[in-house]
């Protein structure tokens, strides 16, 4: 049922519907595009004469006798060991979002909390700490690390992408806690709990939806990054971002992109499962900032 | 809560900031008043049979040694901020006494390194973010008015350039307006013009990083100002229009006014975000054309000769960026706390 307000006349209809429809293909085509490509050879996925080729799979066909190749995959998993980037990737989310919302927890309970004025000021604090960008932190690690034989590690990395979540993670949870109401762990204060226990045995059980969501935007900021990762990584250690980023130098010359491509692709598909999935928590974090104040 | 409750509440929190982000400060300031150690020269007398002759060569052992010994290198004061990878005071005053106009003045600027950076991240941070606010609230206003069955996939679709890794994106939509790619390829048809590249100009070069920015975060604005939509009153729409108000007008005056602490909070963080604009660099490799400050940093990091004394000058002019970007909200913020509290 539409409020009187919200009726509309057809032109109107037509111009709205057309013009989300126009931002859904802005926003997808290109995804669709490349999972496409993927499959192709890099004839048909850059495609001179025709752009067409992509979709018949012209070179493809005449190249491997099928519409569809694997060779792309196959060449960044297995020959440039993509896998072994996976699995970095892996370790260093899984620590880093555990670590980060079990210090991001306590944190931001603390602060939303205390009624007194540091509180506010280490809020602010972390809010300019959250707007450094991340490669200025990283010139400051560098040369330090070199010089104690840190760099290169994942342990260190993961440490460094906890801080650097750090002020994020707090603003957020701080805004969940706050919607909290005190009187939750002042009455089991009463009944005897410390502190900590009232936090844990109390606060936490109803706080998952907010740790949840606050775990999503670590998630990505770890999954996402690139300055730490490429900067303090050694070629081993690699994560799959700068990994991808090292293809594009070593595969162009020899004519490899789709490696690049079935990389890219590879990377882009646990996200596409985490939006489906978890988009109401995503939308609802996006917002918790904003629409509360 | 008690302050020593508190204290142990935060305090690893606390802790992994002040060791990994407040140090770090600290240690860039540091670093940025050192230089690299200078290659140890010396000289040896090479006699053959047509008698001796002196050659200069690189000590690499004494070299290695020193730079051994005292990692950060030599003191060098303010002076890698003068030089002319950064500030560069020299070439400006120069520039500054030789141009004739300030259009030949900016040319010039543009050639030295830190103000060519600058030019990009300033650009682009006051392009995109504004550009961000109007597209995301017209997308929400539209994705509004549609059946409530295709907003769950609508939401869906628009979130993918937002939560996609930086990197990812551009290199996708890099691949795409390569000339042999779908849209480069089809631009040229378009424009009947096969020598057309978004890669070689420089106008062009900031044009696709400014589109593809607001491809970027145009969702965030988007999401926000859509779950902001769903908190203005039906009554007060219902009104202004028994008023008389157009659609339009119902827009401008109930429903912007309503997202005005919206538009500060996305402002706010897209501001942050753009002015360390750095993976669509790399991604689009604009280099040439177009680098930021963010970009400028990394590029003097890697490779096998790391120059941390000009990273570190450049962070530190970044920050001050930031700082200055940031008062305005602080002051605000500040004055905001102290009305509550009074």
């Amino acid at each position: 049922m539409a409020a009187a307000s919200q009726r509309r006349s057809r032109g109107l209809i037509a111009l709205t519907t057309g013009f989300v429809m126009l931002w859904v293909v802005i926003a997808s085509f290109p995804f669709l595009w490349t999972l496409w490509g993927s499959f192709k050879v890099q004839g048909d996925f850059f495609s001179k004469a025709d752009w067409m080729n992509a979709l018949w799979g012209t070179f493809t066909r005449a190249e491997t006798g099928g519409a569809f190749t694997g060779a792309g995959y196959e060449g960044a998993w297995i020959e440039q060991e993509f896998w072994r980037a996976v699995l970095n990737t892996a370790i260093v989310v899984f620590f880093t979002v555990v670590i980060s919302l079990t210090l991001g927890t306590l944190g931001g309970f603390a602060l939303a909390r205390s009624g007194y004025r540091y509180a506010f000021w280490l809020l602010m604090i972390a809010l300019v700490f959250r707007a450094m960008p991340h490669i200025t932190l990283v010139s400051g690690y560098l040369l330090p690390f070199f010089e104690w034989n840190l760099w290169g590690h994942l342990p260190t990395t993961i440490i460094v992408l906890v801080a650097i979540n750090q002020p994020f993670t707090l603003w957020m949870l701080h805004s969940f806690f706050l919607n909290i109401p005190k009187d939750l762990d002042e009455s089991a204060m009463v009944d005897g709990c410390t502190r900590f226990q009232a936090f844990w045995h109390v606060i936490i059980p109803v706080m998952w939806p907010g740790v949840i969501t606050t775990g999503l935007f670590s998630f990505l900021l770890a999954y996402n990054d690139f300055a730490v990762t490429a900067m303090l990584l050694s070629q081993e250690n690699q994560t799959m971002v700068p990994k991808i980023a090292s293809f594009l130098g070593t595969t162009q010359v020899e004519g490899n992109v789709m490696f690049a491509v079935a990389a890219v692709v590879s990377a882009m598909v646990p996200l596409f499962f985490l939006i489906m999935f978890f988009q109401r928590q995503i939308v609802s974090g996006l917002t918790a900032g904003a629409v509360k104040g | 809560m008690p302050h020593r409750t508190f204290l142990w509440f935060i305090f690893p929190s606390l802790l992994a900031m002040i060791l990994f982000i407040a140090l770090p400060i600290g240690s860039v300031i540091v670093q940025s008043l050192y230089i690299e150690h200078e290659q140890v020269v010396k000289t040896v007398e090479n006699c053959g049979p047509f008698g001796c002759e002196e050659e200069t060569t690189v000590d690499a052992e004494a070299t290695a040694a020193i730079r051994e010994a005292e990692p950060l290198g030599r003191f060098n004061g303010i002076g890698t901020y003068l030089n002319r990878s950064h500030l560069a005071v020299e070439e400006v005053r120069q520039a500054w006494a030789e141009s004739e106009s300030l259009g030949a003045f900016f040319g010039r600027l543009m050639n030295l390194p830190f103000y060519k950076a600058l030019a990009f991240t300033l650009t682009y941070t006051f392009v995109v973010t504004p550009l961000v606010l109007v597209a995301g609230l017209f997308i929400a206003l539209a994705v509004n008015s549609i059946p409530s069955r295709l907003k769950g996939p609508t939401i869906f679709v628009s979130l993918l350039p937002m939560i996609v890794t930086p990197l990812i994106g551009s290199l996708i939509l890099f691949w795409m307006i390569d000339a042999r790619g779908i849209i480069g390829a089809s631009l040229q048809n378009l424009m009947d013009d096969p020598s057309l590249s978004l890669k070689a100009s420089p106008t062009l070069t900031w044009l696709t990083l400014i589109a593809y920015g607001v491809w970027h975060s145009a969702p965030f604005s988007f999401i926000v100002f859509y779950a902001g939509l769903q908190t203005v009153p039906e009554e007060t729409l219902e009104a202004a229009m028994i008023d008389g108000a157009s659609r339009w007008e119902r827009v401008r005056y109930v429903v912007i006014p309503y997202m005005a602490p919206l538009v500060v909070f996305i402002t706010l963080m897209q501001l942050m975000d753009n002015f360390r604009v750095f993976e669509p660099i790399v991604g689009f490799s604009a280099a040439a054309n177009a680098t930021s400050l963010s970009y400028i940093i990394y590029n003097d990091l890697r490779g096998d000769y790391q120059q941390f004394g000009s990273a570190a000058a450049t962070s530190v002019l970044t920050i001050l960026g930031v700082a200055v970007l940031l008062t305005p909200v602080l002051i605000r913020t500040w004055r905001d706390f102290n009305r509550k509290r009074a």
